[in-house]
């Protein structure tokens, strides 16, 4: 006999449950399983969400505890559609999400082509690429903040060294126009290889056949690239945008460390300006109804695409 | 496989992609690099310029980043000596140690929600896993995408109603609120990738443990559990990696006795602004372990990130 935990809990349980655990059906244990899962659920998503939905239509300010929740039906979510400051969080959002993701397909793509030369060593250069997505996007955010500075950060000093700019002529951080790339700049830091991973998986998957058909065929090697490489990588390159997409889209911690959404308010990305009506204006009636309206966003933007997914994948 | 393979790159083209992708990792490694060197320097020469390469590494950033200190007069000074090397480096500035950082407090925090809410979430996942994988549930697929779905809310619409539902129940600022709230957050990718390390186990072993007289438990644990091992680890890696990063919660549920590093770290002051080095000393003792994982996960690494989506 074994004497793991679980088999001296098994020997420590009294007979009469133990039998009840022995004679229960498959049916009965599958539920025992997936029940924790569904309840905390429950719990900590669905629950909140409800009480969001809810909320969103009232003037509930949760800083005042004692004061009269009115329910104002939907004024929320018009005051929300028809407000100009926030198209302009929306146009810096798909400012961001644009080139975040164009520059992440093109160079990832281009990495995960070259990596799979099999050239000597590449396992160990794929990892080292592959190490800033796992740091923390909010500590990275941090530390490009030190590297943005405009007297003594090294960003500054190599584009200063390589264009013969004063590197203390401009702000990347500070000003209107720079702002909003400094952000794509990091994001593409650290997710390339992300989509570099997934192409690099889609590469792998195409058999040597095909290209041995095509070579028999005599079509050239751009031509191979165009009808063979590219088409059956789509699917995988079209997850990888999907989940960029999703996430950039809910993009927080990064952004909010590395400008807070300044200057003035050109990165401040809807996640930035939900956090500030939510808990620095206390709007919380009002930001339910904004939250209601991005998740609603992204949830119909995701469906579409799944479905544009899965039709490539079906060719 | 035939001996010659008319796609394999010619050595010139392996020599010049080789060349490529070693120049994008060395430039990619500058920032983390440039981080890791920061944390050795003296605050003077953090914020030189031009920017300093090669300097005398101190430890001056880690003291900063473990103690506080106060300024102390000279007579104070010459009357008490340094007690200790980290002492020393501090007097150099007429201070002196008075106690430990909150960065230690912290740090463990980091480490308790982190470990609690990865053992809370591969627990439950493998349980559900399992069940999804090896029974009929009715509407499976509805409920394995509405655990994925959870997935897509921005933390900021969940953090409302959780904000308030913990101030209620007295959860807001404590390690079983973050543990919980991590857990349900990680889940769905637990589900996820388990379901599909559990689907790639064949079921003839368990029906032949049953057929040997083990009930459905002794299966699950004796037969199905050791062979899901790697992939209950590798999971188990995603989890606390998420949960070690994770800053939007933190930032908004916890404000000091349950705080974790990410939101702490930013706010690193020392005398006349930021302290760069202790908050860069601070970055590196945060990133290490997650290199460190993912150096170890790097087989599984695009199965974690793409939800068990890309297997290979």
């Amino acid at each position: 006999m074994s004497s793991t935990p679980i088999d001296a809990a098994a020997r420590a349980t009294p007979k009469r449950i133990a039998r009840k655990i022995r004679g229960l059906s498959d049916r009965a244990i599958a539920w025992i399983f997936v029940a924790p899962t569904i309840f905390l659920l429950l719990a900590i998503n669905i629950f909140p969400l409800i009480w969001t939905i809810q909320l969103s239509f009232t003037n509930y300010k949760a800083n005042r505890i004692g004061r009269e929740v009115k329910n104002i039906g939907l004024r929320n979510y018009e005051r929300i559609l028809t407000d100009s400051d926030i198209w302009l969080n929306m146009q810096a959002t798909a400012h961001f999400l644009f080139w975040t993701i164009t520059l992440q397909v093109i160079i990832g793509f281009f990495l995960a082509w070259l990596i799979h030369r099999n050239f000597k060593g590449n396992a160990f250069w794929t990892t080292v690429i592959v190490l800033p997505m796992m740091l923390s996007p909010a500590v990275v955010g941090n530390f490009w903040k030190f590297l943005y500075q405009p007297q003594i950060g090294l960003f500054n000093y190599i584009v200063g060294f390589f264009t013969g700019k004063d590197p203390s002529s401009f702000e990347m951080l500070g000003s209107v126009q720079l702002a909003p790339w400094s952000i794509v700049i990091v994001d593409t830091w650290m997710w390339t290889p992300f989509v570099m991973l997934i192409c690099l998986a889609g590469l792998r998957s195409i058999p040597d056949y095909i290209y041995e058909a095509a070579e028999i065929d005599r079509a050239s090697k751009f031509r191979q690239f165009w009808t063979i490489t590219v088409p059956m990588v789509l699917p995988f390159l079209m997850l990888a945008v999907l989940f960029r997409g999703i996430e950039n889209f809910k993009m927080f911690d990064l952004v909010v460390q590395l400008t807070g959404g300044g200057p003035g308010s050109t990165t401040e990305l809807t996640s930035i300006n939900l956090k500030r009506e939510a808990f620095e204006k206390w709007r919380t009636g009002y930001a339910s109804a904004y939250a209601i309206i991005l998740f609603v966003t992204v949830f119909g933007l995701a469906s579409i695409y799944v479905k544009a997914l899965n039709k490539v994948k079906e060719r | 496989m035939s001996a010659h393979s008319i796609n394999a790159a010619s050595p010139r083209a392996k020599w010049i992609a080789g060349a490529l992708v070693i120049a994008y990792a060395l430039i990619t490694m500058v920032p983390l690099a440039w981080i890791v060197l920061t944390g050795f320097k003296s605050p003077a020469d953090a914020i030189s310029y031009p920017p300093k390469v090669i300097f005398e590494p101190t430890l001056e950033g880690y003291v900063n980043l473990f103690t506080t200190r106060t300024r102390q007069t000279q007579e104070f000074l010459s009357a008490n000596p340094p007690e200790n090397w980290a002492d020393e480096i501090v007097r150099q500035y007429d201070m002196v140690i008075v106690g430990p950082s909150k960065f230690g407090e912290r740090f463990l925090n980091s480490v308790i929600i982190g470990f609690g809410s990865t053992f809370l979430s591969v627990f439950l996942g493998t349980l559900a896993a399992y069940a999804f994988s090896r029974f009929k549930i009715p509407l499976a697929d509805d409920l394995l995408f509405f655990i994925l779905s959870t997935r897509m809310m921005p933390p900021i619409a969940v953090a409302i109603p959780i904000f308030l539902m913990y101030r209620n129940l007295g959860l807001s600022d404590t390690h079983l609120g973050m543990i919980l709230l991590y857990t349900a957050v990680n889940i769905s990718l637990a589900v996820w990738l388990l379901k599909g390390f559990i689907d790639e186990i064949p079921r003839e072993y368990e029906e032949a443990a049953l057929i040997d007289g083990f009930t459905r438990f002794q299966a699950f644990y004796k037969v199905v559990l050791p062979q899901a091992a790697t992939g209950i680890a590798s999971t188990a890696i995603f989890c606390l990696i998420f949960a070690w990063n994770e800053y939007a919660f933190a930032v908004l549920l916890t404000t000091a006795s349950a705080q974790t590093a990410p939101p702490f770290i930013p706010t690193i002051i020392g005398v006349g602004g930021l302290d760069w080095p202790a908050i860069a000393a601070g970055v590196t003792i945060f990133l290490l372990p997650v290199m460190i994982f993912t150096i170890l996960l790097r087989k599984h690494l695009l199965r974690g990130i793409t939800f068990g989506a890309v297997r290979k």
